[in-house]
């Protein structure tokens, strides 16, 4: 790993540790571990769709297995929740395979479409078999989480908890794009034909790849159940697994740090955009929660077509330039002082 | 008892035909845009929604004669496609096929905000294209509007079929998504041929919108469904051919009446998208397709 994602830790923990002092409630630290999940299923969809080159519109749907294993294991089968998520994890897993398998092998975006079909069955089935599921009011009494024997009660643990989850979900993803996988996945989203032709086994990389992200999606899902304790089918749709999808596209396809960057600001525009909504009402417009649609969309639309390597590669490219300027003045400076 | 069972069967089959015909209209404005840049559009779907409000909007708010309103729907929601093609695809410079799908997921959610500020959230009701009572055939009833929708897919059919085989632009978009290169070569403009698909396209959409929308009652979330049973529709006749594409939507939405009949009508929307995911699976070049196309085939 380079020195630079190492400082890019440092910095991250820094903030994390920070943050809980700035927030003026509890409410917006909720915010922040919410946040801390998408940063998770966003990590995951990152080392696909930025280092294997497919689009999976289909992780809301890995979430809400994470989150019903943990669901059912805990409340009908009476299992701790540790052993509900890695159950979940494993579903989640077999599940990426048997979708990955046979559309991964052809060429092309089969695999976005595929997942999105799956996407939407998993919903409809959340929403249908109600005996498992609960159906559209969902189920409740999922456990918290306990570590250690401590349990994880209030907002501010679960935050450290979660977003402790979430570096070390990046470390282990950063360790694997700097191993020989990593380098053969770059290698297939240079030139998936190079790549084979000096040797990477292309389909056997996504199809690992893909059930990786799921595996994250999934982690992420649990955790999320074993926060709010309830959940219904709601916040699965195929519309989040497009949110999450925008939130790295607008971070940063390229880039781990743009999955985290895209993941927390995406998360917490909706409370910024609430916050506007008093001021801009002081000019004459009736902002409402129902345009944040627009909101994403615009900002997407505006990303991809003008930024195409997401927001992290456009503060790095602004910063190395800033460095530059720097540069350049501090040896004009010596060279005046000469 | 036998003659309740045929009548049933008839009546989840002419239900089924319904609503395949929309599938079947969705999945040539897919392929269309799919042949000529080789990208799937995710905001198919939205155009089926902007033609059927635009059409609600037009005949039961400012009583517009229908075939004018119709008209104006279709020139409504082409101009939208011409604008998306014009606004998001044409400016991007060598784009990557991801590039240009995560910009068109951006466009869908665009148009879909922008339906539920203009629309509301709410459903919309439209009158039938024809008044007059519900046609009794062998005891299984058809909706004067089912034939309407029947009608105007074989028009449409026979009009794709026509313009592709034999007038010149036709001919020239075939080119383009043949082989792009050579067509450019032979003096074709590719890049008008690309704008030209999302407006044949979106026309489509809008007026698969607005022939299902006396019997469905349209509202502005419905394009993301629409979309993705259309592309299954697309995928079963195998990508990039449209006639494929009618037969398969045909079957896609009978077998998904015969399984809300005789199944479950809790499931009837999942069964639609197991049979797309099958056919992906099993044979992703489509039911009509050589299995050895799709090797070469790129989406």
């Amino acid at each position: 790993m380079p020195l630079k994602d190492y400082i890019g830790f440092c910095i991250l923990i820094c903030l994390v540790l920070l943050m809980p002092h700035l927030m003026v409630n509890d409410y917006y630290l909720g915010v922040l571990v919410f946040a801390a999940f998408n940063c998770l299923a966003c990590i995951g969809l990152c080392l696909l769709m930025g280092y294997a080159g497919q689009i999976s519109l289909g992780h809301g749907a890995f979430i809400a297995i994470g989150a019903y294993s943990s669901g059912i294991f805990t409340t009908a089968f009476g299992w701790s929740p540790w052993a509900a998520m890695a159950a979940g994890a494993f579903a989640a897993m077999v599940i990426a395979m048997a979708v990955g398998i046979p559309t991964l092998r052809l060429k092309g975006h089969y695999l976005a479409m595929a997942t999105l079909g799956f996407a939407s069955i998993v919903h409809i089935v959340a929403v249908a078999a109600t005996g498992f599921t609960g159906g559209p009011a969902g189920m409740s009494g999922i456990p918290g989480l306990r570590l250690f024997g401590y349990p994880l009660d209030s907002d501010l643990k679960y935050y450290y908890f979660a977003w402790a989850a979430v570096i070390i979900g990046l470390y282990f993803a950063f360790n694997l794009i700097h191993s020989r996988v990593g380098r053969g996945l770059r290698a297939i989203h240079g030139s998936g034909d190079a790549a084979e032709a000096v040797g990477v086994n292309t389909a056997v990389y996504k199809i690992q790849v893909f059930a990786l992200s799921a595996v994250y999606a999934s982690v992420g899902g649990s955790l999320y159940a074993c926060y709010v304790n309830y959940i219904d089918p709601g916040p699965f749709d195929v519309m989040h697994s497009v949110m999450l999808v925008t939130m790295v596209a607008v971070g940063g396809l390229r880039h781990l740090w743009g999955a985290v960057i895209g993941a927390v600001l995406l998360s917490v525009l909706p409370e910024i955009l609430s916050m506007a909504a008093a001021p801009l009402r002081g000019i004459g417009i009736a902002y409402r929660p129902d345009y944040d649609i627009l909101v994403y969309g615009g900002i997407l639309l505006l990303i991809m077509m003008f930024l195409p390597d997401g927001l992290f590669a456009g503060i790095a490219s602004a910063g190395r330039s800033g460095i530059a300027v720097v540069k350049k003045y501090a040896r004009g400076g010596r060279i005046a002082g000469k | 008892m036998e003659l309740g069972v045929i009548t049933d069967w008839l009546q989840f089959l002419f239900m089924g035909i319904q609503r395949g015909a929309i599938y079947a209209m969705v999945a040539m404005g897919f392929n269309m845009i799919y042949s000529s840049t080789g990208i799937i559009n995710f905001a198919q779907g939205e155009f089926v929604v902007l033609g059927g409000l635009m059409m609600v909007s037009l005949t039961m708010v400012l009583g517009l004669s229908l075939v004018f309103a119709f008209f104006v729907s279709v020139a409504f929601v082409t101009v939208v496609g011409i604008l998306m093609e014009r606004l998001t695809i044409n400016p991007v410079k060598h784009p990557s096929v991801l590039r240009l799908i995560i910009i068109t997921i951006a466009v869908s959610m665009l148009l879909k905000g922008g339906a539920m500020c203009v629309w509301g959230k709410g459903s919309h009701y439209m009158r039938h294209f024809t008044e007059g009572a519900p046609l009794d055939f062998m005891g299984a009833t058809v909706m004067p509007q089912t034939l309407w929708i029947i009608g105007i897919l074989i028009l449409l059919v026979i009009g794709y079929v026509v313009f592709f085989n034999f007038t010149m632009t036709g001919k020239c978009m075939r080119a383009c998504a043949i082989n792009r290169d050579a067509a450019r070569l032979a003096g074709i403009n590719d890049r008008r041929m690309v704008m030209l698909s999302f407006a044949l396209s979106a026309a489509i959409g809008a007026i698969a919108g607005i022939i299902i929308t006396p019997l469905i009652q349209m509202d502005y979330a419905r394009g993301a469904l629409l979309g993705l049973k259309g592309f299954g529709a697309a995928v079963i006749g195998g990508l990039g051919n449209s006639l494929g594409a009618v037969a398969a939507g045909l079957l896609l939405g009978t077998i998904e009446a015969m399984a809300g009949g005789y199944v479950s009508s809790h499931y009837m929307d999942a069964i639609a998208l197991v049979v797309m995911l099958a056919v992906l699976f099993v044979r992703p070049g489509g039911l009509f397709g050589k299995s050895e196309e799709v090797r070469l085939k790129e989406f």
